[in-house]
C-alpha cells in the first residue's frame, strides 16, 4: 500500500482529495487533547466566540501521552478512542479544526461535520505507541496543565502513518 | 508448619512486574501477533499487524510502555486452604503502584471518584485488588494486570435467559464485537465468564484473561466453546485495529460456573493487543 504524504496543518484542499481507507503519514504540529481537556476547550469557545491557542486551521490527535523517555519527548503516545470526543468535535470543525487523528467509529453528527467543514478523521494504530512515539519530535504544553496526561499540548511529528477514516464526503473507513 | 503470606510479599511482587508488564509484551500474545502477521491477507490489517509487531520490538529494546495508556492495576491473590493470610496483606500495593509508575515513567490513568471528583490522582492509584480462595493446597498465586480503559469500555455484562443457550452466547459476542471493537484495539484476547451471579460473572470474566493464549483449556467442552466463539468472532471480518481482515482476535478465553435456574450470566472483558499480565507464585 503506498502512503501519500501530507504537510500539517492540513490545507482544505489537500483534505478535500482524501478517500476514506488511504493510507498517509502526517508531518507538521498537531494538538493533543483528550477527555478532560475537551471539556474545558469547548467552554473556552463557547466563552470567546472562537478557538483559543491558535487552534484554528490545526489538527487534534486524542491522546494522552505518557511522561519523556528514552530521548524522546514522550515513551509512548498513541490514539484514543475518538467516539469519546463526539460530543465536541463537531463544534470544534465549525470554528475551524480541520483533523482530527483517533481510533474507532464515529457518530453521524461527526459525518455531518465532516462533510459541511470539508474536515477529515485519520485513524492511527491503537496499541503502537512505542512505535508512533518515534514519529514525535517535538512536543510543548499550551494550557491545561494541572490535567496532567490530558494537558492540551502541541508536539510536531515526522512521517506519522494514519488511515483517513472519514473523508470530506462521509466515507467512513470502518464501512468499506 | 502452614505458609504464611505478608504484604510485603504481595507488594514486592506487584512493584517489580509493574514496568516489565508496561514495556514486554508476554510471549504468548507477540507469538500470536506475528502468526497473525504471517497470515493476514488484507492489506490493512497486515499494515497494522506490521506495527504492531514492531511496536514490542520498540518497546522492549528501548524500555518504554508499549501503549500510552498503561492503565489500571488489578491484583488478584489466590490463596490455598492451607496458606495463613497475615492481616491486611494488600496493604502495600497501592504504595508499589506509585512507585512504580513514577519510576519507570508510566501514564498516570486514575481519577479519584468516578463521578464526584474526577482529579487524576496523581499517582495511578488505588489500585484494584482482591483475595480469592481456591481449592489448591500450598498456592499462593498473585495475578497481576495493567488493563487499558477502551478495552474495559468495550466489555459488558449481558444477563440473558437460559433458552439462549450457545446460541446467544455467540449472538451476544459477536454483537459487542461489531459495535465496540473498533474502540478495543483489536486483535482482541477475549474473556468470557458464563455463570454465577451478576456481580461475579465480570470477575470470571477477568480471571479468563489470565490464561495464555497458547493455552488450552482442560476440558474439551471448554476448548470446543472457545474455537467456536473465536471463529465467529474472526467471520465478522472486522480485522487488526477494526480496519479489516481475519484476526479481530487472538484467543477467546472462557471460564464457567454454577448459577441460579432462571438465569444465563454472560461477562465479556475486552483485551486489546497488548495484553498485559501476569501470574506470580509467592
Amino acid at each position: 500500500m503506498n502512503y501519500r504524504n501530507l504537510t500539517l496543518p492540513l490545507a482544505r484542499e489537500d483534505a478535500a482529495s482524501l478517500n476514506a481507507g488511504d493510507a498517509c503519514k502526517l508531518s507538521g504540529p498537531m494538538y493533543t487533547l483528550r477527555d478532560a481537556g475537551h471539556i474545558r476547550l469547548i467552554a473556552e469557545l463557547e466563552e470567546r466566540g472562537s478557538l483559543p491557542y491558535g487552534l484554528s486551521g490545526q489538527t487534534i490527535f486524542y491522546a494522552g501521552p505518557t511522561p519523556p523517555a528514552a530521548g524522546r519527548p514522550f515513551g509512548a503516545v498513541g490514539p484514543t478512542t475518538a467516539s469519546r470526543m463526539d460530543f465536541a468535535a463537531p463544534d470544534l470543525h465549525r470554528a475551524g479544526i480541520v483533523a482530527t487523528v483517533g481510533k474507532g467509529v464515529r457518530s453521524a453528527a461527526v459525518h455531518e461535520a465532516c462533510k459541511e467543514t470539508g474536515s477529515v478523521y485519520f485513524v492511527a494504530c491503537g496499541g503502537a505507541a512505542a512505535f508512533l512515539a518515534r514519529c514525535v519530535e517535538s512536543s510543548e504544553t499550551i494550557s491545561y496543565d494541572e490535567l496532567g496526561t490530558e494537558a492540551l499540548r502541541r508536539i510536531v511529528v515526522k512521517d506519522f502513518p494514519v488511515f483517513v477514516g472519514i473523508d470530506v464526503h462521509g466515507n467512513d473507513i470502518y464501512s468499506l | 508448619m502452614a505458609r504464611t503470606i505478608t504484604a510485603h510479599e504481595v507488594a514486592d511482587a506487584v512493584y517489580a512486574a509493574i514496568p516489565r508488564l508496561a514495556c514486554v509484551l508476554p510471549p504468548d500474545v507477540l507469538a500470536g501477533l506475528e502468526a497473525a502477521r504471517e497470515a493476514e491477507g488484507d492489506p490493512r490489517g497486515r499494515i497494522v499487524l506490521d506495527q504492531l509487531v514492531e511496536n514490542a520490538r520498540i518497546a522492549e529494546r528501548d524500555q518504554v510502555p508499549l501503549c500510552q495508556d498503561t492503565g489500571t492495576v488489578w491484583a488478584s491473590l489466590e490463596i490455598g486452604p492451607d496458606v495463613l493470610v497475615a492481616g491486611d496483606v494488600l496493604a502495600g500495593v497501592d504504595d508499589a503502584v506509585a512507585r512504580a509508575y513514577d519510576e519507570a515513567l508510566l501514564r498516570k490513568s486514575v481519577v479519584g471518584n468516578a463521578i464526584f471528583d474526577r482529579t487524576n490522582s496523581g499517582d495511578n492509584t488505588p489500585a484494584f485488588t482482591d483475595i480469592h480462595p481456591v481449592s489448591e493446597p500450598g498456592v499462593a498465586r498473585l495475578h497481576i494486570m495493567l488493563k487499558g480503559g477502551g478495552s474495559d469500555n468495550a466489555s459488558r455484562v449481558v444477563m440473558l435467559v437460559p433458552g439462549a443457550g450457545r446460541a446467544g452466547i455467540v449472538d451476544a459476542l459477536v454483537d459487542c464485537v461489531r459495535e465496540k471493537a473498533a474502540n478495543a484495539c483489536p486483535p482482541l484476547v477475549i474473556g468470557i465468564g458464563i455463570g454465577a451471579t451478576f456481580d461475579k460473572v465480570a470477575g470470571l470474566a477477568k480471571r479468563a484473561l489470565m490464561r495464555p493464549i497458547d493455552a488450552d483449556a482442560p476440558d474439551e467442552e471448554t476448548r470446543a466453546l472457545e474455537g467456536g466463539l473465536l471463529a465467529a468472532v474472526n467471520a465478522t471480518g472486522i480485522g487488526a485495529a477494526a480496519l479489516g481482515g481475519a484476526h479481530a482476535a487472538l484467543a477467546v478465553r472462557v471460564e464457567t460456573a454454577p448459577c441460579h435456574i432462571a438465569a444465563l450470566p454472560l461477562a465479556i472483558n475486552m483485551g486489546c493487543s497488548a495484553m498485559r499480565r501476569c501470574t506470580v507464585d509467592l
